[in-house]
């Protein structure tokens, strides 16, 4: 049976073998208990090389790679705020006062590579890694160099979500065709209209 | 990538040809096509070009419920819809923790390891073909698929696209008699693959075809992340099957055979030799399939929402390591709904096989990868 590798210990290992390396753990919640870990941008590629290199981990197989959209999210809330009132009467008191607060958290997209080890037999180790934001700040380091595997996969997330990887060797669209232009698993993609496709083929 | 014109500023004006192989052409196995080029007759750059067969998949099943996801895993890869079903239930299953009766693992060893026959007998067919063995080992590797479809198509009403796993168990129950005719067609499954070894495993010409033929070695085989019987032939242990243990494979007994050469031949070869321990399974499981419930009836199969989170579940289908990566909101659609498809991944090191062969092996190289445009393109 595949040995279960616990996260926490991964992230230990991580941080002792890289330097300067911080790696949170994100909780699953599911039965799956399949916890993963978030890296910084700019470690990426040196955890990725650590994990496959590192005698008693020995990640050499990574079996998955996929992207993730995640939108921006809204959230209010009610709060209370002490506000000078003017009383019926003209003059100002202090009062506590029901307001709503909006806030946006900036959506982002993410990264995630499933691993395994095949010499040890044992995983899987799932990394994940953000991008700052969903439209200017797409950018992520290929893991390509490490492992041949994520060519296909990383040029497939770039294809369909828009992460641009750096280093990747041959980082084109590998589904939709060279001349498309948007990116059709992001949650917020709008399919063109049929007669619109159509008209453009048969004027 | 190299351009044609720098191509021939090495090589020379006019000694590079650049070939279009495909997608209309009968050895890519559905639309599909390599970018080729030529020096003479020798391949010195490849490039795949996929997306003929893309309809986005994943999208598709994000918008749909948990459970109308099922049928649509059937048309993945066309031939195996019994193991793409397994896989995507098996993710599911691992989501919700739902856990499976003993007699549905049974049965869905049994389906799942005649999908196997039916799906390493077809490919041994077309690699023959393509290799110019016009017809007759392709009939006779679609005469025993046919038997198994025949099966399938007494227990699930559809010869390729059966539909049958469902979270936490199956949609019928297998009958004594199907389960009769299994066992016939298993202990008759023996002579055809020694009838197909004796016609040809010796043949001078396909071992002057296939024998050193696109070479992977084991460090890029693993690098690359190749799995399934390609794997296996470069010499390289890992069978899900073994590793994982998932379903009842843990309690069945059988081998996994190895490659030495990591040739085409040895791709060929790993196919009979791995079909003859599938018999050996299938002996096993219809031996000891337990009587029993086929699904948990707490399962709500309908209105099925999963606790916030993720999971990762994966099988040995016949082509390679077949994933399912599933994440929850909580709601009754999956907020990301992933597959890990064997062979595209498998095609990442077709080039690196092909280079320096002629253009005619560059057929049988494919072929031996095993691939299915249904599952590359999603």
């Amino acid at each position: 049976m595949m040995a279960l590798l616990p996260a926490e210990d991964v992230k230990g290992k991580i941080e002792a073998g890289v330097p300067g390396a911080s790696v949170t753990v994100i909780q699953n919640g599911s039965p799956s208990g399949q916890h993963s870990l978030l890296l910084h941008a700019e470690h990426g590629r040196a955890v990725a090389e650590f994990l496959r290199n590192d005698p008693e981990l020995k990640m050499d197989f990574c079996s998955n790679v996929t992207g993730v959209d995640w939108l921006d999210t809204d959230a209010s809330e009610k709060i209370k705020v002490k506000k000078m009132v003017a009383g019926p009467d003209g003059t100002q008191t202090e009062q506590e006062v029901d307001e709503v607060r909006k806030t946006r958290t900036p959506g982002y997209l993410e990264a995630v590579y499933h691993l395994f080890s095949i010499e040890k037999k044992h995983g899987p180790v799932i990394l994940r890694m953000r991008t700052g934001n969903r439209t200017d700040q797409t950018h992520l380091p290929s893991l390509t160099p490490v492992w041949r595997s994520a060519e296909f996969q990383e040029r497939e997330v770039f294809d369909l979500y828009g992460i641009v990887f750096d280093e990747h060797p041959d980082l084109r669209r590998i589904l939709m065709w060279d001349g498309f232009k948007d990116y059709p698993m992001r949650k917020d993609y709008v399919p063109p209209a049929d007669e619109v496709e159509t008209a453009e083929v048969n004027p | 990538m190299t351009s044609l014109a720098e191509m021939d500023a090495i090589a020379g004006p006019g000694e590079i040809m650049e070939v279009s192989m495909g997608p209309h052409h009968p050895s890519t196995h559905g639309v599909f096509r390599m970018d080729v080029r030529l020096e003479g007759e020798r391949v010195v750059r490849l490039k795949p070009v996929f997306g003929y067969l893309h309809r986005n998949h994943e999208k598709i099943a994000e918008k749909g419920a948990y459970l109308a996801a099922i049928p649509y895993t059937d048309r993945l890869d066309y031939i195996c819809s019994m193991t793409n079903n397994w896989a995507y239930c098996s993710a599911v299953e691992k989501l919700a923790g739902l856990a499976v009766p003993e007699r549905a693992e049974y049965i869905r060893v049994i389906v799942s390891e005649l999908t196997r026959l039916q799906n390493h007998a077809s490919l041994i067919g077309f690699l023959l073909q393509d290799m110019g063995a016009s017809g007759t080992p392709l009939m006779y590797a679609f005469r025993e698929r046919e038997k198994v479809l025949d099966l399938f198509e007494s227990l699930t009403g559809s010869r390729m696209m059966c539909n049958y796993m469902r979270f936490g168990g199956l949609r019928v129950d297998a009958s004594k008699a199907w389960l009769d005719e299994a066992r016939q067609l298993v202990g008759r499954f023996p002579q055809f693959i020694d009838e197909f070894e004796n016609l040809l495993r010796a043949n001078e010409i396909l071992m002057a075809r296939t024998q050193g033929v696109g070479v992977l070695s084991p460090e890029l085989a693993v690098s690359a992340g190749i799995t399934g019987p390609m794997l296996r032939a470069s010499g390289v242990n890992y069978d899900i099957r073994k590793v994982d243990g998932y379903g009842v494979y843990n309690r069945i007994e059988f081998r996994v055979p190895l490659g030495d050469h990591g040739d085409v031949y040895d791709r060929y070869m790993m196919r009979l030799l791995e079909m003859r321990e599938t018999v050996k399974i299938l002996e096993q499981a219809l031996r000891d399939i337990p009587e029993g419930p086929i699904i948990d009836p707490r399962v709500r199969l309908r209105g099925l929402r999963p606790k916030v989170g993720e999971a990762y579940g994966r099988i040995e289908s016949p082509k390679g390591e077949l994933g399912f990566f599933l994440i929850s909101d909580g709601t009754t659609n999956p907020y990301r709904y992933r597959v890990r498809p064997p062979t595209l991944i498998n095609l990442t090191v077709l080039e690196d096989m092909c280079l320096g062969h002629n253009v005619a092996d560059v057929v049988i190289i494919l072929g031996s990868v095993d691939i299915v445009l249904g599952e590359i393109d999603r």
